[in-house]
């Protein structure tokens, strides 16, 4: 029997805008499990920070944020006094940004920023506090570890930055991380260890990991499951090796093919970007929101919502109406033009 | 910390020098300085006395020169008018408008700080309104205007407080407010712009994503880093303020050096002209150095690099 770590239904973000209301996240569900690592896809404003800000309660004021059910390890986390939320973050679970440059404070050394987390959620003192420290830094690949308490973030590359966050996310245990595009602004060499680095510490301490990536690469190693977002729902959700071996949604299917395969792809070919743009999300949209841009779409695809259906293979969902009808069959076998 | 403090002081002594050579022009700012002093109606001969007795018959690097040696020494001329040393009646007048300097910037930073930091959390609400109020009203009233009023109110009307002279604290306390008031826009302004710029930083995100308590979040985290600039401008507005103060000085009869200056100027006593304008621009030299120093203290990028 698994731990659910993370549960979370029908969340929905409202933002107001001058020209009205912008629905960035509408009715996500999602659920993490204790030692398993979900992966959120999908293009830029597709409402994926939103959805880990939510989470921690960290969305900026003006966002409206309702869910059915926010619960961490089946304590309900929606609606708490912030205070107790106050409790919940950096302590039960962290989150590890996309900036490392600019996520830590320039006027503190790692010392502090580190041992601050521990003893904010902890009756330790300042030793055992730096001691734990040490041996995270040491954990996340940091050498000379205890010289590095004494700097300041700015003697610091990107690269251990980002391990410092990651250190600093783990001070006190958490039961789960979420990291947004941690590699997005560093380096390819360096992108590609750390997230190793996090997989293997996400296993190391059993932890539940929600990874927002933008890199199908990467999910593809280390995701159990995937959800895919577009225009602020999710329109496909299953295991990775259902997403990987058989994508059904048209825009799952686009996004797998925007992914150069090492030997086959050629050098210089043109990568099957999704034709279109993403549709503005202020105010209703009738249909499928991914119509504008679907090769499948016909005149039920525009006529009301389409909703989240579970799909014949267990603990997969997906939001199509034509994914699963003979054409969608066929087309899947030849693949999306 | 050593290297970048060196520097800081090299610029300082830099700056420094030019103003020694500005001051010591002042002396022939109003043409020939002998026939200044030989006064009207003297002869020929009186005013190559003058030129003699002087030394303003040599070079003019070799004046300068010499004038500085002695400067260095303590030594800031004479002052026909007065019949005394320059240097111990500015350093006799020097202790009064600091003090009344440190008391109006402090007014002023207990006053803006607090109110920027306040406007800085509620953009737009009652507090920021009334905070932009204070700063809008604080710009657009003339100085000496806000004294005499005060005076006014306070010292005639209530009776509250004592209007002239420096015989006790009480009379300090409406030249500090009058002469402070003068620097809270601009310090509450860039406080406020300051912590608005912090607080929606990543690394307040990240102290928030920790769980750090709301104050923690504030003060230990953003206010730090707001307050660096505001370090820079306060030893700037403190320059202002020795400037502000013969306003100030003249009008509450306090006997500082922002009166002296006042008198001077009334007696065409250049020599003393000439060393207030030199004593002024030291202290205001240094006291950028000191911000510069307390800057790299609380900005690590400043001093580690
Ligand atoms: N503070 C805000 N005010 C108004 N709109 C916002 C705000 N923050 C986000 N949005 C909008 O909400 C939508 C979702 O944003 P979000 O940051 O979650 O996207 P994302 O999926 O994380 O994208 P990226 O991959 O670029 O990080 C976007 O359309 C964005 O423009
Ligand atoms: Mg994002």
């Amino acid at each position: 029997m698994t731990e659910r770590i993370l549960e979370v239904e029908n969340l929905t973000i409202d933002i107001p805008v001058p020209s009205g209301i912008l629905h960035a996240v509408q009715d996500i569900s999602i659920h993490v499990d204790r030692g398993e690592t979900l992966c959120i896809v999908g293009e830029s404003g597709c409402g994926k920070s939103l959805t880990s800000l939510a989470i921690m309660d960290l969305l900026p004021k003006k966002a409206i944020r309702q869910a059915a059910r926010l619960e961490l390890a089946d304590e309900s986390i929606f609606g708490i006094s912030e205070r107790r939320m106050s409790d919940i973050r950096g302590n039960r679970m962290s989150m590890i940004f996309q900036e490392p440059m600019t996520s830590l404070n320039p006027a503190y050394t790692i010392g502090d920023q580190l041992t601050e987390a521990l003893r904010r959620h902890r009756k330790v003192s300042r030793g055992e506090a730096k001691d734990r420290a040490v041996f995270l830094l040491e954990k996340v690949g940091i050498t000379a570890a205890a010289s590095r308490l004494g700097q300041y973030p700015h003697q610091l590359s990107g690269g251990l930055r980002q391990r410092v966050m990651i250190a600093m996310a783990l001070m006190c245990g958490p039961d789960l991380i979420i990291a947004d595009e941690p590699t997005t602004a560093l380096d390819v060499t360096i992108q590609a260890q750390i997230l190793h680095l996090l997989a293997e510490l996400q296993r190391e301490f059993n932890m539940g990991l929600i990874l927002i990536t933008h890199d199908l690469g990467v999910v593809a190693r280390i995701a159990d499951r995937i959800a895919v977002m577009y225009a602020g729902q999710i329109v496909e959700t299953g295991s990775a090796a259902q997403i990987f071996t058989e994508p059904l949604h048209p825009y799952t299917r686009g996004l797998l093919d925007c992914i150069p395969i090492p030997g086959k792809t050629q050098r210089g070919a043109h990568l099957g970007a999704i034709p279109g743009i993403v549709p503005s999300l202020v105010g209703q949209m009738p249909g499928c929101h991914f119509a504008s841009r679907c090769p499948l779409v016909d005149d039920h695809c525009l006529a009301g919502a389409v909703p989240l259906f579970d799909h014949r293979d267990t603990n997969r969902s997906i939001r199509c109406l034509r994914a699963d009808n003979e054409d969608t069959q066929k087309i899947s076998q030849e693949g999306v033009a | 910390m050593i290297h970048f403090a060196l520097k800081r002081l090299g610029v300082a002594v830099l700056v420094a020098l030019t103003v020694s050579i500005l001051s010591f022009s002042m002396v022939y700012l109003s043409g020939d300085p002998a026939l200044a002093l030989a006064g009207e109606g003297a002869s020929e001969q009186d005013i190559e006395n003058v030129r003699r007795v002087y030394g303003f018959e040599r070079p003019i690097v070799v004046q300068y020169g010499d004038w500085l040696v002695r400067a260095l020494q303590g030594n800031l001329g004479h002052s026909n008018y007065l019949k005394a040393d320059v240097a111990s009646v500015v350093f006799e007048r020097l202790p009064t408008t600091m003090l009344l300097g440190a008391c109006a910037l402090a007014f002023a930073l207990i006053l803006s700080i607090p109110l920027g930091v306040v406007a800085a959390i509620r953009p737009n609400s009652m507090i920021d309104r009334f905070a932009l109020t204070v700063a809008m009203i604080g710009q657009a009233m003339p100085s000496f205007w806000f004294a005499l009023t005060l005076m006014l109110w306070f010292g005639l009307n209530w009776r509250l407080l004592p209007i002239s002279g420096t015989a006790s604290w009480q009379h300090f306390v409406m030249p500090s407010i009058a002469l402070g008031y003068y620097v809270t826009p601009a310090v509450m302004r860039l406080t406020r712009a300051g912590m608005l710029e912090v607080l929606s930083s990543d690394y307040i995100r990240t102290a928030r994503a920790k769980g750090l308590r709301p104050m923690t979040v504030l003060f230990k985290h953003a206010l730090r880093n707001a307050i660096i600039p505001v370090v820079s401008l306060s030893a700037v507005q403190f320059g202002f303020m020795l400037g502000g103060s013969i306003v100030i000085e003249t009008i509450f009869a306090i006997n500082g050096l922002g009166f002296l200056v006042w008198e001077s100027i009334l007696r065409a006593d250049v020599p003393m002209m000439q060393a207030i304008v030199l004593v002024l621009s030291i202290i205001y030299i240094l006291l950028t150095f000191l911000a510069d120093l307390l800057n790299g203290f609380l900005d690590p990028r400043i001093r580690v690099s």
